[in-house]
């Protein structure tokens, strides 16, 4: 008998609260971004917030059922769940809506659904379940393909509807990896790429050749045990090849928005009246936007307080830029809080994914952490101003069926898990 | 280690982010002032600038609508400039450049694209404005000056500058505010204060309701309406008087210190600084340096203030027990101090009593007593403190802290003053020149004219003033008490005496007004100019002080003529028709009013100019004007009566 009722309570109480709390104050702010006059009616249902409200309530309704199955059906049928969500995909070619330029939606009477939502916990499985397997070994090449195969499949689908921020929540997918033994060569990789991108576009693929290798021969002289002559020797005509098809593809393949975007993040453009009239036009979002976040001061300016926000100002509210909205009313100790709570549970979430027995968990568990994390990163970076303009929904907050319950089952199957960790098998 | 890659990249954003909030909403972040947001919408509801009236409740400013065309730059769709321009009757390169101004202000607050429109443009344009964006039309109220006069008195409005924004936030751009005179210095009592309304706008700049259910609005208040002491046919009688003369009247009622009139000349029609034009005729008038219509003579004219100035001296000698009325001192054509020498116009020999030394205006007289003043305590750096004294006492030498928008402090010297000329050695001898008002001390018509109302109360003067009522409030107490020379009340008599004498018998013989006791003094001031480095006299000022009647003073007054020669030739003419006219209301004495309308001054004006060598005082002609203009002015003269 009690045996009983202490299976019920243990689920992770502290992500839950964690959980709660943001689904909580998001709501209050899609009230605040999207409510038209003076009266709120909570329950209006034919506006975002009343919608929203809805969609909180089937939340609960979604977290009793997966939290209800039982935990080893997740593992076991993580194939046929990823197999499923990949066919969403395709579908959407074939019966898909359009919405703002991106074709990632059906629609089911007067509700749409985003598949591309559900396929991040999708993949989840499909990469903790090939990973957990006893043959899996990240440092082969066959294996490494393998999963890039698993990750490149949805990433590919959802770039071709046309929603770069969505295919971009995949790259999230290499903590993971890196995390399970992926080889730190691919570490080294990755940061060089951004470095050598970003240095190419910023200072010209001269300075950047010559800094380029300048590091490599000063690297390759510091080491005791010299390595062969070719190996730095190969790495620097790389890198140099890299370096100057950088620009090639910034002219060539970007769209015009994309490269504004980028040149404006890093200031590439020196024109001081082009930029201004960049700035108003092409960034027009995030202009606004810092300025509503700026208003809110220290303390905020209060609840269905802030005129930028009553006055729509910053397109995309309620959605992608719903965090302007905690800065301009809730202020800086509002702002503070959603981040430090955001914090929390990402830390928790990567605690309880590091105590997993079964390596299945584990793997999950820190896929989830991760995509949360990316989200947080690119959402709230963006709406400050500090990476260029990636559209992409804040986890629990930002308005939208799809993106709430993607996320919430992301992070329920995590804590279904997590309970079983204890007396499982 | 692999682990903790994730971990601080957690933790590094996090802090990164908090940062960042930090830089924009604490640092950066501002102040949550509804007037600075640009996301509410501030509507200003202007009120009805009060009336301005004369003492006598006729009205002289009232308003008139009108329209400015305003623009907020970074509104504004593409539009048919041609038929834009056409409608408000500009060019295509006046719309650019007007518009290039607007940006470069503020592309998002409202600035004034074309001021003031007439009611007959504004009907066409009305219909139209929907076409334009980003363009609106704001109604403002202007003023509409019923008469031609006054505009030294009531002043003007105008459009507040950068600087007064600055410095005070009541006023935004486009506002008007009170330039001159009573709109100035009644400016808040006129003006009331506008009423606000916050609109919330949304991102297209469209307004989606009252901010806060109108939590903040206010209304606009009312400006109050002004009674002023003016007495408009009084005014308008001396503003046609002195047609082609330059100088100033001063008027007031001893009783109260009410100015009756204020007359400065040359003036100019009021209207002529309301509307488009505004600036253009406010430049042609501000040009004008050498008539200086600008310049109101009556309150910042410091000039010597001549033989009136004697009363002074009068005054001061018998409060100092110097002299007593029936002493009498021997002229002998004039008064020698050391080698030096001071004409005087009377006969050799002639002996006057104080009386007689005012009525014949006797130099020698008031330089004796005057000596005797600074002489009296031992130490002329002792005695001419004492004088100076008793003079400030009257009010000269000092604002007089009324509520005229200008004015001058005059001068009236102590040992200070003569401490940079005579560091050492004071005698009375050297300052002899105040005693007949020339030398150091200065003065302002209105000063004269006050110093003449203290003598026609006998010892005491209100502060001149020119606010009579305003509704519902008290005017400040400064202008209700009196305030007490350091004359006792006594020593007035002779000198009133004195003056009663110059009408009848002395200088001012011939501009006696029949049935009016006057009192009076003329003045006859020597002057000089820079003619090309060298100075030069020129004709002198011709000067007259007054009160009537005298022995219950209705008015006092002050006139200067500038170059009109002696007291009595314009400045006493002008005064007594100017008293005549008051106290009855009406002209009898005809000749002197046809002959002050058909002489002019011009001809004394232009010498200085004319680069050739002229005749002055006893070598003028007198300039008389044609016969058709001396109708016209009569035909002024004839709508007063009305």
């Amino acid at each position: 008998m009690f045996r009983e009722t202490d299976r019920h309570f243990k689920f992770d109480w502290v992500t839950i609260i964690l959980f709660l709390l943001l689904v909580g104050f998001g709501w209050l702010n899609i009230v605040s971004a999207s409510h038209v006059g003076v009266e709120v009616d909570y329950f209006d249902f034919s506006q975002p917030y009343g919608k929203q409200l809805a969609f909180i309530g089937l939340t609960i309704l979604l977290i009793i059922f997966i939290l209800s199955i039982e935990a080893r059906f997740y593992e076991r049928f993580s194939s046929v769940i990823y197999l499923i969500s990949m066919l969403s995909l395709v579908g959407i070619f074939f019966f898909g809506k359009t919405v703002n330029g991106a074709t990632s939606w059906y629609g089911i009477g007067g509700m749409t659904i985003q598949p591309s939502e559900f396929a991040k916990a999708a993949t989840a499985l499909a990469v903790a379940k090939y990973i957990s397997d006893l043959n899996t070994d990240l440092k082969t090449f066959k294996d490494q393909l393998n999963i890039l195969v698993i990750l490149a499949i949805p990433a590919i689908l959802i770039l071709l509807q046309n929603d770069t921020g969505s295919t971009l929540v995949y790259v999230a997918f290499f903590f993971v990896l890196y995390r399970e033994g992926l080889p730190k060569v691919y570490l080294s990789l990755g940061v060089a790429l951004a470095l050598i991108s970003i240095s190419a576009l910023k200072f010209g693929e001269v300075i950047t050749s010559i800094a380029t290798v300048l590091i490599l021969i000063l690297n390759h002289f510091s080491k005791k045990k010299k390595p062969s002559i070719l190996q730095p020797i190969l790495i620097a005509i790389a890198s140099i090849a890299l370096a100057f098809s950088v620009n090639f593809f910034y002219d060539t393949i970007l769209q015009q928005h994309q490269k504004d975007r980028i040149s404006l993040w890093l200031r590439l453009e020196k024109d001081p009246a082009k930029i201004e009239s960049m700035r108003r036009d092409i960034l027009y979002n995030l202009y606004e936007s810092e300025k509503a976040i700026s208003s809110g001061g220290l303390t905020g300016r209060g609840f269905l307080e802030g005129t930028r926000t009553t006055g729509k100002f910053v397109p995309e509210q309620h959605t992608d830029y719903i965090f302007s909205t905690v800065g301009e009313e809730w202020g800086f100790l509002g702002s503070t809080f959603v981040v430090v709570v955001f914090v929390l549970l990402l830390l928790r979430v990567l605690r309880l994914a590091e105590l997993q027995k079964s390596q299945f968990s584990r793997v999950y568990g820190y896929a989830v952490a991760s995509i949360i994390f990316f989200h947080f990163l690119i959402n709230i970076g963006m709406v400050m101003g500090l990476i260029p303009t990636i559209g992409i929904p804040l986890p629990f907050f930002s308005y939208g069926g799809s993106g709430l319950w993607g996320f919430t089952i992301l992070l329920f199957i995590f804590i279904k898990l997590d309970s079983n960790r204890i007396n499982e098998w | 280690m692999r682990q903790l890659l994730l971990f601080i990249s957690i933790i590094f954003v996090g802090l990164l982010f908090i940062a960042r909030l930090f830089y924009l909403q604490v640092y950066q972040g501002n102040t949550n002032n509804l007037y600075e947001d640009n996301a509410i919408r501030k509507v200003y509801d202007y009120p009805k600038r009060g009336f301005v009236y004369d003492r006598n409740g006729k009205l002289l400013v009232s308003n008139q609508p009108s329209y400015d065309v305003m623009v907020i730059p970074n509104e504004v769709k593409p539009l048919d400039t041609l038929e834009f321009c056409s409608l408000l009757k500009i060019t295509k390169d006046q719309f650019k450049n007007t518009y290039e101004k607007a940006w470069r202000y503020s592309p998002r607050l409202p600035y004034v694209f074309l001021p003031q429109l007439s009611k007959e443009d504004y009907a066409i344009l009305q219909e139209k404005m929907r076409k334009f964006e980003g363009f609106y039309i704001q109604k403002r109220s202007l003023r509409n000056y019923e008469t031609t006069i006054g505009a030294n008195v009531i002043g003007d409005i105008g459009e507040v500058n950068q600087r007064i924004i600055n410095n005070n936030p009541y006023y935004k751009m486009g506002d008007l505010i009170g330039m001159q005179g009573i709109e100035a210095s009644y400016e808040k009592t006129l003006r009331g204060v506008k009423g606000i309304k916050f609109i919330q706008k949304d991102r297209f700049n469209r307004d989606i309701g009252p901010y806060k259910d109108g939590k903040f609005d206010t209304l606009p208040e009312s400006g109050k309406d002004i009674k002023t002491t003016i007495d408009a046919t009084l005014q308008a009688y001396g503003e046609v008087l002195m047609q082609n003369k330059r100088g100033g009247i001063i008027a007031i009622e001893p009783a109260t210190g009410e100015i009756l009139s204020m007359v400065s000349a040359p003036t100019y029609n009021p209207n002529l600084l309301v509307g488009r034009d505004r600036s253009k005729n406010f430049t042609k008038l501000f040009r004008d340096t050498i008539a200086k219509p600008l310049f109101n003579r009556s309150l910042q004219g410091v000039y010597e203030p001549g033989s009136p100035f004697k009363l002074m001296n009068a005054l001061v000698a018998l409060q100092e027990g110097v002299i007593s009325t029936e002493e009498r001192i021997t002229c002998y054509t004039g008064y020698r101090y050391g080698n030096r020498f001071m004409k005087c116009h009377c006969r050799s020999g002639k002996q006057n009593n104080m009386i007689d030394g005012i009525q014949e205006s006797c130099n020698a007289y008031f330089a004796t007593i005057y000596r005797r003043i600074l002489d009296k305590p031992g130490d002329a750096s002792v005695g001419i403190d004492i004088w100076s004294n008793h003079v400030k006492s009257f009010g000269l030498g000092n604002f007089l802290n009324n509520d005229l928008y200008v004015g001058q402090k005059g001068r009236i010297p102590d040992r200070e003053y003569y401490r940079g000329i005579y560091p050492n050695t004071f005698y009375s001898t050297y300052t002899i020149s105040n005693s007949i008002g020339q030398g150091e001390v200065a003065t302002t018509p209105i000063q004269l004219a006050n110093m003449v109302a203290a003598i026609a109360n006998r010892g005491f003067y209100y502060t001149p003033h020119i606010i009579k009522e305003i509704k519902g409030e008290t005017i400040d107490p400064n202008f209700t008490t009196p305030k007490y020379t350091s004359i006792d009340k006594r020593h007035f008599e002779p000198v009133v005496e004195g003056m009663h004498n110059v009408y009848k018998n002395g200088t001012a013989k011939y501009v006696q007004v029949p049935e009016i006791e006057i009192c009076g003094k003329t003045g006859t001031v020597e002057n000089f100019v820079r003619i090309d480095g060298v100075r030069t006299q020129l004709t002198d000022h011709s000067i007259f002080v007054a009160f009537a009647p005298k022995d219950d003073p209705k008015i006092a007054i002050a006139v200067f003529v500038e170059n009109g020669y002696f007291g009595s030739r314009f400045a006493g003419k002008i005064a007594s028709l100017m008293i005549e006219k008051y106290i009855k209301g009406e002209t009898t004495r005809k000749d002197l009013e046809n002959w002050i309308l058909s002489h002019s001054l011009e001809n004394e004006y232009a010498k200085p100019y004319s680069g050739e060598p002229f005749k002055i005082n006893r070598g003028t002609t007198l300039q008389v004007i044609s016969q058709e203009e001396v109708n016209e002015l009569k035909k002024q003269l004839a709508k007063l009566d009305k």
